[in-house]
Formats: structure tokens, C-alpha cells, sequence
């Protein structure tokens, strides 16, 4: 399949035009370049996908190219499509093209037009080295590309210390997953004696054996890997603070693709997961922790975007339970879903933010739904699909993953659900929440005008059309998506229908329920919302959830703080081992300084020591 | 006995022990330089002394020889030092060696 | 033959560029760069001719003082081909990095960075240890005389220990190659400082290990690795620009090449019994180095630090003893010659424009010369280990070789992934990022002159990340020679 290889070249290609003309092509040329490279890689995926389903084979093979041999060690650059992959694909380049023509309008008024797209084409490239890479070498190329875009888009507007700031901790954060990772990788080419991964999985399947402990070290490594990447406790903290990049960069980076790495990357290692339950255990503990603290956290933040953001890391909290139940495809469904409705919602977010002048503190919006119609809209059907209403495209997938879960063998099976559907009724809380807070109620921004005519203005109006294509993705992307993705693995997928039995009823009734409850809390007047506000109860929770559950703290207080302390203590700069050789400098300039007293520029006293020598030498000589 | 000494040569080299502790002395506590120059021109003539009444106890002719050196080092020596003994004088303005201990460590 | 005409062509054009200086002070640095793409562009012809049947690509082997056992023996295989392929490219970016930075004697500044090179030429290529000592002094003095003479603000200081350490080290070598040649001498009653023969000499296990200690410390002082690296931060800080690209891109990797040859197959029982000593303090190093180069507030201090961390992954990959670890090794040589030479000439071009090294005064440098921020973006990514990009394929090839030999060593090394991102995105941060300083006057970009050689560094490290095969494939015959390995 020659063609494969045209897939990522096509990003590629745009970033090295961008990146090599230094911002001097006009505008226009730039978004057709940055824009184009990602649709024309996006219409050669639905080519290859057509090819795929068409043909019998389970997979494509590109032709390969050497990268490295030494001895035994073989890695070449060849890409591998499956259905796994391939659905990867076409959520990254449909999606991503979406993201990018959004952004041709989104970032017009913005410095650093090209070098904007020139990141996110490199982004959409390595992503897909990410996805479409046969060995985990090429993944883990991949891997750190995403990483290096990410931190580069974060910080994209580089005057903003705080946002260079959080670019970093992005980067580092997510470095310590990369360092488990790639752990990982030593520890399977030792025992595989290879990075290949379809190799890798044989090996698996054929030669370990349950309850290998090698095995389960290798799952562990790899969750670590996969809990840097996806935001996943205990390595969530950077998401929130990346919010800090252009809105494009949050929709595409850190809510459709780069944060679905780590789901990516459990599922394509799926043999090795199976054979360990406690490997399993942990994927489902982290998933539902993080979806948890996640949910919590959303329901009290005032920037629209950290709830956004918490509510992607709840959503792949859901993916990471869902592998970790054994629900493999319904994980996978959800993933893709949620890159259609959440890409959604953020663009929305990014349209109001725009409006109202780069405000993003909801507590300073509210009744923009008659000003803004077409983002509220679309945030409205990108809040149906996250609160997975029946019909939309999220219902489908966050059912197929609790019923999955409610079925599953597990011995925490009803642990586990009971928590799954507690989150599902938090989702809803928060984000009826957020609807309520920003278009409805009293306009609360007396402080600025709203940029009515820029919004959509002609430049920009053409932005509507990836809101049209992704509000249709988000209803009906569930519709037929699960016949699609529950065939990527063996395990019997459960299709969310309208069943009648209580279990189902109930999924299906958490949301409605949390809908309503959020609706008494937060819009009607039925409730008092200040005595619920004002006691010390809440202030204290609402505080600690606010700060993400406190891990920004801890981590600070442990390991950030003694870590600058001790790197800026002036010792310390200047080298402790340096002591040392600052002592033999003393030393010898103590023996100079003892010696040059002796030298004291009276002639007579050269002449007495001389005579003073002599006689010793002389009396030396006589007696001895 | 072929001798050409007629005193006895302890005596001669009692003499010029006594003379070179003299000049000794002289160097070592004087702190005019022409003194000091004095003293160090006793020393050399101490150590001439011996070699003369040496030569002349074995009549060998290398003591007058060696003495013969002395006296061109005591003039090259008396060259350099009053050349110093001038600078030292146009610098200082004195004649104290002690004042000229610029070289000190 | 071709060898010695390349070390004759240096010494010669160093004393034309010296007594050039009389005519223009433009004429020298004319004649240091036309040397310089000259000899690049002949060490590329060797490149492509290819080795003879024996692997080498040149070899000179005559009497020089026969009564010592002493030959003017020069041989040049794949691994001192790269390396002194490295040596001439690097040496058009010193010539171009400080173009304009010296202000007196433009003749001698050329002339010593030409004699610089030469001894280095001369040191990846002797195979007599006398001759590979003379080498070894040869590229010292010179080096002094850059730091001492065109330095910056602490120069006689930073030279003076820069001289002290290499020099003491040195004299350990000069003792160890002597003694080596007495015992042998002892033995088979041949008088010879011939590596070949030496290399087989037949020593018993104790002298074997006194005297690889003797050659090891010399080297790592040179490659530095902790503790006895304290005197890189100095050198570097005070060395004027081309004499830090020199120093970084091509001095350090004398002191791995000398590891790599001499340390490892000479004594191989020796050194196979001292692995876990070489790789703790590649480990300690790694870390130590990173961790202090976080510390820094200086960029090209920072930088210097950073050079520590990355020559420890050479001592983890030479000390895990396999072709998976020499071959990262070697790679990490190359990389980090060309990533640190640009951090180098960076730093150089930054205190050119701004007379500061000092990060504090620097910031929100990218508004002012995007160019500059670019390409320093690119080589810092590069540092911090990025894949597609040459470093991460010799660290990475270390630290796979190096998990075979010590699970506890190589997860401590790969800690020195998560400090490279700390140090290297803080210096990023610090300079070219945030608020442009307002004391910063108006900056210029980089020009023609400074970019293309930029371009030429950065196509240089994209090939080494994806294409390292073309370097592994020269040097995978040598491999076996150089371990020792059985068949």
C-alpha cells in the first residue's frame, strides 16, 4: 500500500513549506497549505479506508526503509493500518482537517499565523507516526512529536510568561509518563528481542503466561506511559493549565487526538493487558479515579475552558475504565465519539472566548444564547452528546461502556458501575452548569461590548462549516460508528439500544435525572443558591475540588519547590565538587603565602640565613 | 723540606679565619652598602690569604693562580656593586640597604 | 599518506593565516574557512572512495625515532573518519561563529584554532601512544592560548585550571604509556609504542588495572565526566565562541575516543571487571550535570553543564560492553557535536549582540529575532533528546544496550530524559520567551553568514535522526576489534 506512506507526508510536507518560507506567504496561501495538507491527507484516509473495508485483509503494510540495525536490533520506518489504526486516522485527519479550517478563521487576527499552522501540521504528522507506526520505536516518535507540538502550541503566545509556564509543565509532566514508556520499550526488547509490535503481540499470545510478572511490569510501564499522555491520575495536572493555547490547539490536541494517545496505545497492546488481571485492575482503577476527581473538579470551576478541560479528562477516565473492563471496542467508540462532541464544544467555547474579547471566566458571561445562536447551538448539541443523551452520539458509546462494565466478570464489577453511573450524573451536573452560567440568565458582562461584527464577519463566517459537520458527527457519529468499531476487537461489543431492563433503564435515566437536578441548582430560583454556597462546607470543598483534589499542591510542595530551592542555592550553582579543587587552590596558596615570607628584600637578612645555612651545614658535617 | 714558608700555616690560616669573620661580621651588620662592600672585599681577601699560603706551603703554583681569579671576580664584583651602589643612591637617596626592599614577598 | 598532508595542510595554513595578519585582519579568517571547507570537502572524497580491503581509509606507517620504538604510524578507520570529519565541518562553524567577535590579533586567533585542529586530527588518527601523546599536547596549548588570550572577564583563571587539569591528567596518560611500554618491553624484549602490539601485551590482571586507571582518568577529565569535570563550566563561560564550539563539539570527544580506543580494548579484562564503576559515573554525571545546568543563570554555562549530562550517556554505552552501547556511544559523539557547537555559537552570537550571557537580562528574545529563537528552539529540542533528531538515537541505543547490564543504572539514566526537559525548555523559557526585556536594545537577526552554517548543523542532526544507518553500517566492522569480543 504505497499510498499509506502520503497519509502523514502530506502534513509533513505543509510544516516544512511553513516552517522553511519564515511566515512571509501571504495569509490566504498559508491556510490552504496548513488547512489543505490535513483535508487532502484526510479524503487519501477515506480512500485507504474504502480499500480496507473493501478488501479482505486485516491490514495494510507501506513499504519500509531502514532507520537503524545494529546486531539484533531492527527498526525500520513502515507503517501498519488495521481497524484500530484506521479509525485513528480518520478521527485525526477528519477531525483535525475540521480543527484547522476552524482555526484559518479563529486565529486571522492572531501574530504568528504560519508558524501557528506550521505546529499544528508537524502535531497532525507526528500524531499520525503516532497511530500508523509498526514498531514502538516509530510510536514512540511519534509519542515525543505530539509532546514537542503540544508544549510548542501551549505556549504558542510566548509573551505570556504564565503560559510559557504551563507549555513547560505540559512537557515535563508528561516526560516523566515518556520515561515509564520507554522503560517499557527496554524491557520488551529484552524479553522480545524485538520492537516490532505485531511481533510483540505473538510473542505475548504464544509465550507468557498469565500471571507473568515480566508481563505485568510491562502493562504497569506502559499505563505509566499512557497516564502521562491522556491526563490520567496521577499525571493529570498539566491538561488543566494547557488550556492556556489557542482554542484550536485545546480542540485538537488536548481533547480530540494527543490525550487519546494513551488509549491508543492500551488497546493496540491489548495481548499483553489481557494476560494480566492486576495490569487490568489498574487501567479500570485509574480510568475511574481520574473520572471521578475529574467530575468533581469540573463542577466547580469558573473558566469555561478547565471545564472543558476536566471534563476531557473525566471523558478519557471513561475510555481508560472501559479497556480496563474488558469493553475494548465500546472504549474505543467512546474515543471517537468524544472526539467529535468534544471538538465541538471546544470550538464553540473558542467562538464565545472570541466574542467576549479573550474573556473565558463564565461567571463574567451568561445570556449570550440570543447574541451567539450559532455556537450555543452547537454548544448545545456538543453538551446533549457529553451528558449522552438518548440519540446523540455519546449516548451510544458511555451506555456500550457501562453495560459493558455492569457484564463484566470483574470482581469490583458493581463497584465500578456504581461509580461509572455516579460520574455520569456529575457530567451532567456540570455541564448543565456550564450552559446555564454562559448563555442563559442576565448578561453579566457590562465591561465590554461584544465584537458582534468580527465574530462573523465575512472572513470568518466559513468557520460555521466544521460546526455543521462536527454537530452532525456528534449526533449521528453514534449511529453507525459501534458497527464500525466493534469490530475491531474479539470482544462481544453490547450495543446501547432501548432495552427494558432496569440496569438499562437506569444508564439511560442518570443523565435525564442529572439534566434536571442541574437545572433546579443552577437556573431555576426553586433553590436558594447562596445558603448552599455559603456555609463552611462547601467553601472548603468547593476550594479543594477547585484546586484539582490538591495534586498541583502536593507535587509543588514535594518535588518542585526542594527542587528549585536546591538548584538556586549559590553553593549549589556554583558546583560542590568544585570545593574540592578550590581547596588544593587554597591549600597551595597557603604554602605560597607561608613560603613568601621568607622573602623579605633585606640583603642583609638573604646574608645572615646564608651564613646561618653555612654554619648549620658546617656543624653538620663536623659532628656527623 | 722544600718549604718557602717560614710561619707556620695554622697561623697564616688562623689569620684569615679571623679575617673573613671580620668581613662576615662587617656584611651582616653594617647597613651602609659601601661598608657592606668593604667587609665582602676583607672576606675575598681572607680566602686569597689562604690560598697564597697554601700554594706557598705545598709549592704548587695553583694558590696564586686562584688568587689571581679573586682578584679579577673582586673587580668584576666591584663593577657591578658600585654600579648598584649609584642606583641605589639615585633611587633611594640613600645609602641604607635596608630601604631597598622592594623585591619583599 | 593523505592523513599527514591533512595535518601538515592545517599546521601550514596556520602559519600562513598567522602572518597574514600583517596584510588585512579579514585575510586570516578568509584563509582559516577556505582550509577548513578545503579539508571538509577532501575528508568527504576519502568518505565516498571508501576503505581498502583492511577497513581503512588512510594509513602512514614510517620510522620516526626507531631507537624508542617510536613510528609516525597514522591509520584512519571508519570511526576516526567520522570523527575527523566532524573535526573539519566544525571548524568552518568556529571560523564563521567568530568571525567578528575577535578584536586583536585576528592572524594568531586564526593560527591557534588551525593547530587546534591538527592536534586533534592527530589524535583520532595516531596509532603509536607516543605519537597519540604528542597529539594530545599539541591540541592542549593551543586551546590555552585561545581561553588566555580572547577570553572574557575571568580568563586567566578559566584557562590557567582548564591547563592544570588537562595537563596533571595528562601526565598520569604520559606515566601509564611509559610504564605500559617498559613492562612490555620486559616481557617480549621488543622496545615499541605501537598500539597494535601493545594492545595484545601480555600483563598480568593487578598492572592491567593500574595502568587502564592511568588512561581512564586522563580521559574522563577530558570527556569530563563527574568530578572531575569542574573545569568545563569555567572554560566554556570565559573561551571565546569558536574556542567553546571547538572545545564542545570536538575536545570532549577525544576524551571518548580515547575510552573507546585505547581504555576499552587495551585492557579489556580490566575495564569488563570496572563497568560498574564507568557506568555509575556516567549515571552520576547525567544527573549531576543536568541538575546543575538547571541551576545556571548563565546561558552558556548552562549549556556547558548540559555537555556533562549528555558525555555521560557515552560512559553508560561504552561500560555496558555491548555493539548496541559503543554504537550509541558513538552516535551521542557525533549528535552532540553538532547540537552543542550550534547551543555554542548561539550563545556567542547572543553575547555578541547583547554583551550579556546572563539569562536574566535576556527574555522575549523571539520577538526581536525570531530566526534566532527558531533555530535555537530546533537545537535545544534536539538536546533534550527529541526522536528524528540525532542525540535521541545515541541515547536511546545506550540506554537499550544498557538495560541488559543494569535495570537500577539504566532507570536512573533515563531520569535524565525528564532533567534534559527541565533545563532545556528553562533555557528556552528564560531567553526567548516572555516579556521582551526592555533594557534589551534592538537585536539583530541572524544574516546569511551565521544561517547558512545553522542550516548546515540542523540537516546534519536531522540526518543523523533518520538515517543513523549510514554511520552504524561504518563503524558495525570495527565493533568486535574494539570490544574484543570472542567470535
Amino acid at each position: 500500500m504505497h499510498l499509506l506512506w502520503a497519509i502523514p507526508a502530506l502534513p509533513l510536507a505543509g510544516f516544512l513549506v511553513l516552517f522553511l518560507t519564515e511566515g512571509r506567504l501571504p495569509r490566504a496561501v498559508v491556510s490552504s497549505i496548513g488547512a489543505g495538507s490535513v483535508g487532502l491527507a484526510a479524503l487519501l484516509t477515506g480512500y485507504v479506508a474504502w480499500q480496507f473495508i473493501s478488501s479482505d485483509s486485516t491490514s495494510f503494510t507501506s513499504s519500509s526503509w531502514t532507520w537503524m540495525i545494529v546486531g539484533e536490533f531492527n527498526v525500520s520506518f513502515r507503517l501498519w493500518v488495521d481497524a484500530l489504526s484506521l479509525v485513528m486516522v480518520s478521527v485525526i485527519t477528519g477531525v483535525g482537517f475540521l480543527i484547522h479550517w476552524y482555526a484559518t478563521g479563529y486565529m486571522s487576527e492572531e501574530e504568528g499565523y504560519s508558524r501557528f499552522f506550521c505546529y499544528m501540521n508537524l502535531f497532525v504528522f507526528a500524531m499520525l507516526m503516532l497511530v500508523m507506526g509498526d514498531n514502538l520505536l516509530l510510536l514512540f516518535l511519534g509519542w515525543e512529536g505530539v509532546g514537542l507540538c503540544s508544549y510548542l502550541l501551549i505556549g504558542f503566545f510566548h509573551k505570556v510568561p504564565e503560559f510559557g509556564y504551563a507549555a513547560r509543565k505540559a512537557f515535563v509532566v508528561t516526560r516523566v509518563g515518556d520515561t515509564f514508556l520507554i522503560i517499557a520499550l527496554f524491557l520488551l526488547f529484552r524479553e522480545v528481542g524485538s520492537l516490532e509490535i505485531q511481533e510483540g503481540l505473538v510473542f505475548a499470545r504464544e509465550n507468557m503466561s498469565d500471571a507473568s510478572t515480566i508481563n505485568t511490569i510491562i502493562c504497569l510501564l506502559l499505563l505509566g506511559g499512557a497516564v502521562g499522555k491522556s491526563a490520567q491520575v496521577p499525571l493529570q495536572t498539566w491538561l488543566p493549565d494547557a488550556m492556556a493555547g489557542p482554542t484550536p490547539v485545546s480542540a485538537l490536541i488536548h481533547a480530540a487526538t494527543m490525550v487519546t494517545a494513551g488509549v491508543y496505545l492500551i488497546a493496540r497492546m491489548q495481548d499483553f493487558f489481557m494476560l494480566s488481571q492486576t495490569a487490568m485492575l489498574c487501567v479500570a482503577a485509574v480510568g475511574l479515579i481520574t473520572l471521578f476527581i475529574a467530575s468533581f473538579t469540573a463542577l466547580v470551576q469558573s473558566d469555561i475552558k478547565r471545564v472543558l478541560a476536566y471534563s476531557t479528562m473525566s471523558q478519557i477516565g471513561y475510555m481508560f475504565f472501559a479497556l480496563g473492563v474488558g469493553a475494548w471496542s465500546a472504549g474505543l467508540f467512546h474515543l471517537m465519539t468524544h472526539a467529535f462532541f468534544k471538538a465541538l464544544l471546544f470550538l464553540a467555547s473558542g467562538s464565545v472566548i472570541l466574542a467576549m474579547h479573550h474573556e473565558q471566566n463564565m461567571f463574567k458571561m451568561g445570556g449570550l444564547w440570543k447574541k451567539l445562536p450559532i455556537p450555543f447551538i452547537a454548544m448545545l448539541v456538543g453538551s446533549a452528546a457529553l451528558v449522552a443523551l438518548p440519540l446523540t452520539s455519546g449516548f451510544f458509546s458511555k451506555d456500550a461502556i457501562l453495560l459493558k462494565a455492569w457484564k463484566s466478570d470483574s470482581d469490583f464489577a458493581t463497584l465500578f458501575w456504581i461509580v461509572a453511573v455516579i460520574a455520569a450524573f456529575l457530567t451532567s451536573l456540570y455541564t448543565v452548569r456550564m450552559m446555564v452560567l454562559t448563555f442563559f440568565g442576565k448578561p453579566q458582562s457590562e465591561m465590554h461590548e461584544l465584537k458582534k461584527e468580527s465574530l462573523w464577519h465575512p472572513s470568518r463566517i466559513r468557520t460555521v462549516v466544521p460546526f455543521g459537520l462536527l454537530a452532525v458527527l456528534s449526533i449521528a457519529g453514534g449511529w453507525m460508528g459501534f458497527e464500525f468499531t466493534g469490530r475491531l476487537f474479539g470482544d462481544d461489543g453490547v450495543h446501547a439500544e432501548l432495552h427494558f431492563d432496569p440496569i438499562a433503564l437506569l444508564t439511560l435515566g442518570i443523565p435525564f435525572a442529572g439534566v434536571v437536578v442541574g437545572y433546579f441548582l443552577f437556573a431555576s430560583d426553586l433553590i436558594d443558591r447562596r445558603t448552599l454556597i455559603k456555609n463552611k462546607l462547601s467553601d472548603l470543598l468547593s476550594q479543594f475540588w477547585g484546586s484539582g483534589w490538591g495534586f498541583d499542591w502536593v507535587y509543588d510542595t514535594l518535588i518542585v519547590k526542594p527542587f528549585r530551592f536546591v538548584a538556586q542555592t549559590r553553593t549549589n550553582r556554583n558546583d560542590i565538587v568544585d570545593l574540592f579543587f578550590k581547596l588544593i587552590k587554597f591549600l597551595a596558596s597557603l604554602f605560597h603565602h607561608i613560603l613568601s615570607m621568607f622573602q623579605t628584600g633585606h640583603v642583609r637578612w638573604y646574608a645572615f640565613t646564608m651564613v646561618g645555612g653555612l654554619l648549620l651545614v658546617f656543624l653538620a658535617v663536623v659532628w656527623i | 723540606m722544600t718549604t718557602a714558608l717560614n710561619v707556620p700555616l695554622e697561623h697564616v690560616f688562623f689569620l684569615a679565619i679571623i679575617l673573613f669573620l671580620i668581613g662576615a661580621f662587617g656584611v651582616l651588620i653594617r647597613r651602609n652598602i659601601i661598608f657592606m662592600l668593604l667587609s665582602l672585599e676583607i672576606m675575598m681577601n681572607a680566602c686569597g690569604l689562604a690560598f697564597v699560603a697554601a700554594g706557598a706551603r705545598w709549592a704548587e703554583p695553583d694558590g696564586q693562580i686562584m688568587f689571581m681569579f679573586i682578584l679579577a671576580l673582586a673587580a668584576a664584583e666591584v663593577a657591578v656593586a658600585l654600579g648598584l651602589v649609584i642606583q641605589l643612591a639615585r633611587r633611594f637617596e640613600t645609602l641604607d640597604i635596608d630601604r631597598a626592599e622592594e623585591l619583599n614577598g | 599518506m593523505s592523513v599527514m598532508l591533512l595535518i601538515l595542510l592545517l599546521l601550514g595554513a596556520g602559519v600562513v593565516a598567522w602572518a597574514s595578519e600583517r596584510v588585512n585582519t579579514t585575510l586570516p579568517n578568509w584563509i582559516a574557512l577556505i582550509t577548513f571547507v578545503a579539508t571538509t570537502l577532501w575528508v568527504l572524497v576519502i568518505w565516498f572512495n571508501g576503505p581498502d580491503t583492511a577497513g581503512l581509509y588512510a594509513d602512514l606507517n614510517c620510522e620516526w625515532i626507531p631507537r624508542f620504538g617510536i613510528y609516525l604510524h597514522l591509520e584512519v578507520d571508519a570511526l576516526s573518519l567520522m570523527l575527523i570529519g566532524l573535526t573539519t565541518f566544525l571548524g568552518i562553524v568556529a571560523v564563521v561563529s567568530s568571525w567578528t567577535e575577535t578584536k586583536t590579533r585576528h592572524g594568531f586567533f586564526q593560527f591557534n584554532i588551525l593547530w587546534v585542529m591538527a592536534g586533534v586530527v592527530g589524535v583520532f588518527s595516531a596509532f603509536d601512544l607516543f605519537l597519540f601523546f604528542f597529539f594530545w599536547e599539541v591540541m592542549l596549548i593551543p586551546m590555552y592560548f585561545l581561553i588566555a588570550i580572547w577570553g572574557h572577564e575571568d580568563k586567566e583563571h578559566a584557562s590557567m585550571k582548564f591547563f592544570l587539569f588537562t595537563q596533571i591528567s595528562g601526565l598520569l596518560m604520559l606515566v601509564a604509556i611509559v610504564a605500559l611500554v617498559w613492562i612490555n618491553f620486559n616481557i617480549s624484549g621488543v622496545l615499541t609504542f605501537d598500539y597494535d602490539v601493545l594492545k595484545d601485551a601480555n600483563l598480568d590482571s593487578t598492572t592491567s588495572r593500574l595502568l587502564m586507571l592511568g588512561f581512564f582518568i586522563a580521559f574522563i577529565t577530558k570527556l569530563p565526566s563527574v568530578p572531575v569535570h569542574t573545569w568545563l563550566p569555567d572554560a566554556h563561560t570565559q573561551a571565546p565562541t569558536a574556542g567553546s564550539v571547538i572545545l564542545a563539539g570536538i575536545l570532549l570527544k577525544t576524551g571518548a575516543y580515547g575510552i573507546i580506543r585505547f581504555v576499552v580494548p587495551m585492557f579489556n579484562e580490566a575495564s569488563r571487571e570496572f563497568w560498574i564503576w564507568g557506568m555509575s559515573l556516567g549515571v552520576v554525571s547525567i544527573l549531576y550535570g543536568g541538575y546543575l545546568a538547571y541551576s545556571q543563570t548563565d546561558f552558556k554555562r548552562l549549556v556547558a553543564y548540559s555537555s556533562i549530562a549528555h558525555m555521560g550517556f557515552i560512559l553508560v554505552g561504552v561500560y555496558s560492553f555491548s555493539k548496541l552501547g559503543t554504537q550509541g556511544a558513538i552516535i551521542t559523539m557525533i549528535a552532540h557535536g553538532f547540537s552543542t557547537a550550534a547551543l555554542f555559537m548561539m550563545a556567542g552570537a547572543l553575547q555578541e549582540r547583547l554583551h550579556t550571557r546572563e539569562m536574566s537580562k535576556m527574555g522575549g528574545l523571539w520577538v526581536r529575532a525570531p530566526r534566532m529563537g527558531a533555530v535555537t528552539m530546533f537545537f535545544v529540542v534536539a538536546s533534550v533528546g527529541m526522536p528524528g533528531l540525532g542525540n535521541f538515537i545515541g541515547e536511546f541505543l545506550v540506554l537499550i544496550a544498557a538495560f541488559k547490564k543494569s535495570v537500577v543504572l539504566t532507570v536512573f539514566a533515563a531520569l535524565g530524559i525528564v532533567v534534559a526537559a527541565v533545563y532545556g525548555l528553562s533555557l528556552m523559557q528564560r531567553s526567548f520567551q516572555g516579556i521582551p526585556n526592555p533594557d534589551v536594545p534592538k537585536m539583530q537577526d541572524f544574516a546569511f553568514r551565521e544561517m547558512s552554517v545553522m542550516v548546515l548543523l540542523m540537516i546534519a542532526l536531522v540526518w543523523v535522526g533518520i538515517y543513523p544507518q549510514s554511520l552504524l553500517q561504518m563503524t558495525a566492522p570495527l565493533l568486535p576489534g574494539l570490544l574484543r569480543l570472542t567470535s
